[in-house]
């Protein structure tokens, strides 16, 4: 765990300790459930965009896709096809969005932040058309026992999105800290033309980031359509790209990319779902939530750069300190 | 602001920067009328006293005196006050505006009460204007098409619109064909007939034979001399830019070069499409590569390298072709570029010693993509003891590392890819003298355990000092090639000049 890791994690705590304290039916087994369900489906289009945070790039169609993806994969199953065959296609139809945006933004040259505000509102539209802007949902009555057991089920009290949430999470680690991968994707974000230099496929690189933001966004529908058991295609989604984003740089991300963790983005999303459940537990207008959690992540982001700025001055101090020393020698 | 003549004398110029001396008591006068060319080889200190005259820096010593008056030094405004006008030699014309708008950019004619812009007083003014320079296009025409020669044509009414009497032209024909330059040397003539002083900085020394009416020589950042009107010749001139005593700084190869290593045929840089570069590159010797800045050196490295693409040619390495022209299948076949920017190109500056050694090496330091930190280390320290990096901790950013140990960093890099070919591009750039030593020393030692070196150096001294044979470019094409015994710092600049 990194020191911004660190400083996160006790961040977590202290919020926990003080809505806890102040409500304690934070810590019932009813709420403790809740919240973290929340935070396995939130999590993990979350981790989706720290892959591409990390490049330096920009996936802001992330909650369109949810809508989409959840809208086609509900009406599918409504209709009778076996759903880890739905499953498949909506993966597999994730796969060639990722493939579509990393495809314009490496050959084409298009900003990443275009490119994906376009697919925020083609999918939307597409979602919302698909249904004729009503509401995608299973008939009444009928069940899928495996998809609903594997989806919003329980081991143990634990919620399935969880178990999900930790199992992509070990493998974003495994995968952003721990492989050759991850390291380009480090090395792409923090200078591409550097990383070319050294013989690195750069646009492939970024492809694949996309196809994996997009595929595990397309995993998080399926969790979300489960979730909610009806899709509403006009608001189904709306915000979860920001909410990632937030969660991300809250990690440590930064959006100039080659930086951040997982633990990190992990870590912002338990922080930002604590920040919501304090804002119903106080009794603060829940009117508020927004503005709470873009304040706490707006002093975070401060409070991170002036101690950037402080551990950089002093390492230059201590620096030139040494080099006086060695000359004065000299 | 008048419209006379102007008197302006450089005396005493002097201007120190950490570890060189860019300009040392350099005096220059120029006079209403007068075409002066100034000459002196990359890195003499032309620019850097252009940019004194202009304001853009503060010598440290020496005074500048216009018209009688003593500066000690100009702001870019007072510059521009006093009527002394660049052109330079990048153009960055704004397209989205027209001709006018460029010309004017920034003094844009302004009418009533809310300052909007006159477009048709602008286009009047700058119609007269053009109507002397005798340009094709008019004051109305869109930027976006016109040729380079054009585009300095704008630069040039940039300057008169701003009534300069000091107009300093920069390399204005290192992009221009040949009737281009010539429309550019006649605009000179008319210039000087109207009573302006122009300063010509060029490399084509036959412009300079062509139009100055003296010659003013610098060679690291001091006065070379001079030379009147009638003694401007070609050969005098090449005198005056050199003279600099230049030593071996490197074994010489103590043996025949081995067989071909790298062979380019035909190769066509983006920069220069109707220009074909052949080079062969054998095994064991350090290939100088000379030639003036923009004549497509490292246009033909990043070719070499498989970051560009090529317009056409082939490239064969040990016989066998690179045919995707991608880095990987350069760097596959035992081709490694230095890149002239250490800091942009060469090094992941943030990351840590150890991982930026290592990057280019994770294919096989890491089979099945998993990355080894113990495997990255072992070879992190290996390169620290066999390059003597200085650095007590190589978790640590390259980013804290002096130059010198930087570069060493990026040789590391290479190294441990086994190179048979090494291409620098400007290698010691930047980097004390102690570690350029250093440097030079690690080249010879690795061309002795036969890898071709091509290193690419605007650096006479060093071009002289430590290449086995040089290959000199001139405009993109290869001007020729010198022995070693040939190699001489006047051979060179004959064949880099036009």
């Amino acid at each position: 765990m990194g020191r911004k890791d660190i400083g996160l994690l006790m961040l977590v705590l202290t919020v926990g300790a003080v809505v806890a304290l102040i409500n304690p039916r934070f810590l019932s087994a009813v709420n403790l459930a809740n919240t973290a369900n929340l935070i396995g489906l939130f999590g993990l289009f979350s981790i989706a965009e720290a892959f591409v945070i990390v490049t330096a790039g920009i996936e802001l169609s992330v909650g369109s896709v949810i809508a989409l993806l959840g809208v086609l994969f509900v009406d599918m199953v409504a209709q009778g096809v076996p759903w880890p065959v739905a499953a498949l296609i909506v993966l597999a139809l994730g796969a060639v969005i990722g493939l579509t945006h990393g495809w314009l933004i490496t050959r084409l040259r298009l900003q990443p932040f275009v490119v994906t505000l376009c697919g925020l509102l083609i999918y939307r539209g597409i979602a919302r058309f698909y249904t004729n802007d009503g509401t995608a949902g299973f008939t009444f009555g009928s069940h899928f026992p495996t998809l609903e057991y594997l989806t919003t089920g329980r081991t143990a009290g634990v919620p399935h999105s969880v178990v999900a949430f930790v199992i992509v999470a070990a493998g974003a680690w495994y995968l952003l800290h721990r492989t050759v991968f991850g390291r380009h994707l480090f090395a792409v974000g923090k200078n591409e033309e550097a990383a070319r230099y050294s013989g690195i496929n750069t646009s492939r690189v970024i492809v694949l980031a996309y196809i994996l933001c997009a595929v595990l966004t397309a995993l998080a529908a399926i969790f979300f359509a489960m979730y909610t058991r009806s899709v509403q295609p006009s608001s189904h989604g709306n915000f979860y790209e920001l909410y990632a984003i937030a969660a991300a740089v809250l990690g440590g991300f930064s959006l100039r990319g080659g930086e951040g963790s997982i633990i990190g983005v992990c870590l912002g999303v338990v922080l930002l779902q604590e920040l919501q459940n304090l804002v119903n537990l106080l009794g603060i207008p829940s009117s508020l939530n927004f503005a709470v959690m873009g304040s706490v992540i707006l002093i975070g982001v401060i409070a991170d750069t002036q101690f950037e700025r402080f551990r950089t001055a002093r390492r230059q101090a201590a620096t030139r300190a040494a080099v006086d020393a060695t000359s004065a020698k000299g | 602001m008048t419209h006379d003549p102007i008197t302006l004398t450089l005396s005493g110029i002097t201007k120190i920067y950490p570890g060189a001396v860019a300009l040392d008591s350099v005096e220059l006068g120029i006079r209403g009328g007068e075409v002066v060319g100034l000459v002196g080889e990359n890195g003499a200190g032309k620019s850097t006293l252009m940019k004194v005259l202009g304001g853009t820096i503060t010598a440290d010593a020496g005074r500048i005196t216009i018209d009688g008056v003593s500066h000690a030094a100009l702001t870019p405004a007072q510059a521009a006050a006093l009527g002394i006008a660049f052109v330079h030699q990048e153009l960055n014309p704004f397209t989205n505006l027209d001709v006018a708008g460029n010309v004017l950019l920034g003094r844009e004619i302004r009418r009533g009460r809310l300052g909007r812009i006159d477009r048709r007083a602008m286009s009047r003014k700058v119609a007269g204007i053009l109507e002397t320079l005798g340009t094709r296009f008019g004051p109305d025409d869109p930027v976006l098409g016109l040729s380079l020669a054009d585009q300095q044509m704008i630069e040039i009414a940039k300057a008169l619109s701003m009534d300069a009497r000091l107009i300093i032209l920069d390399e204005p024909t290192s992009s221009l064909t040949l009737s281009e330059t010539e429309r550019l040397l006649q605009v000179v003539c008319d210039l000087r007939a109207r009573g302006a002083a122009v300063l010509f900085i060029t490399h084509r020394l036959s412009e300079i034979e062509a139009v100055a009416d003296r010659v003013v020589g610098l060679r690291d950042g001091r006065n070379a001399g001079g030379l009147p009107r009638d003694d401007i010749t070609r050969d005098a001139m090449v005198r005056l830019m050199i003279g600099r005593d230049v030593k071996r700084v490197c074994q010489p190869l103590d043996h025949a070069p081995g067989k071909p290593v790298l062979e380019a045929r035909g190769i066509r840089t983006e920069a220069f499409p109707e220009r074909d570069v052949d080079l062969t590159l054998h095994g064991g010797e350090i290939l100088g590569l000379a030639g003036l800045v923009g004549a497509g050196r490292s246009e033909l490295a990043r070719v070499l390298f498989g970051i560009d693409g090529a317009r056409g040619g082939t490239i064969t390495v040990n016989g066998h072709p690179l045919a995707r022209q991608s880095v990987a299948e350069a760097i596959a076949a035992g081709v490694c570029l230095v890149p002239e920017d250490r800091k942009g190109q060469g090094l992941l500056l943030d990351f840590p010693i150890c991982d930026n050694i290592a990057l280019p090496s994770l294919s096989r330091l890491a089979p099945g993509g998993r990355l080894r930190p113990r495997a990255e280390t072992a070879l992190a320290e290996a390169s620290r003891e066999r390059l003597h990096i200085k650095a007590s901790n190589l978790r640590r950013a390259v980013a804290e590392l002096s130059g010198g140990n930087q570069q060493k960093v990026v040789l590391a890099k290479w190294l441990a890819m086994d190179p048979k070919v090494l291409i620098f591009d400007e290698p010691t750039r930047g980097i004390d003298v102690g570690s350029k030593a250093e440097v030079y020393a690690l080249m010879r030692a690795l061309a002795d355990r036969g890898v071709a070196i091509l290193m690419i150096s605007s650096d006479m001294e060093e071009v002289i000092g430590v290449s086995d044979r040089v290959a000199v470019m001139c405009r993109g094409r290869i001007a020729g090639t010198l022995d070693r015994a040939k190699v001489s710092e006047e051979a060179i600049l004959h064949l880099a000049v036009e």
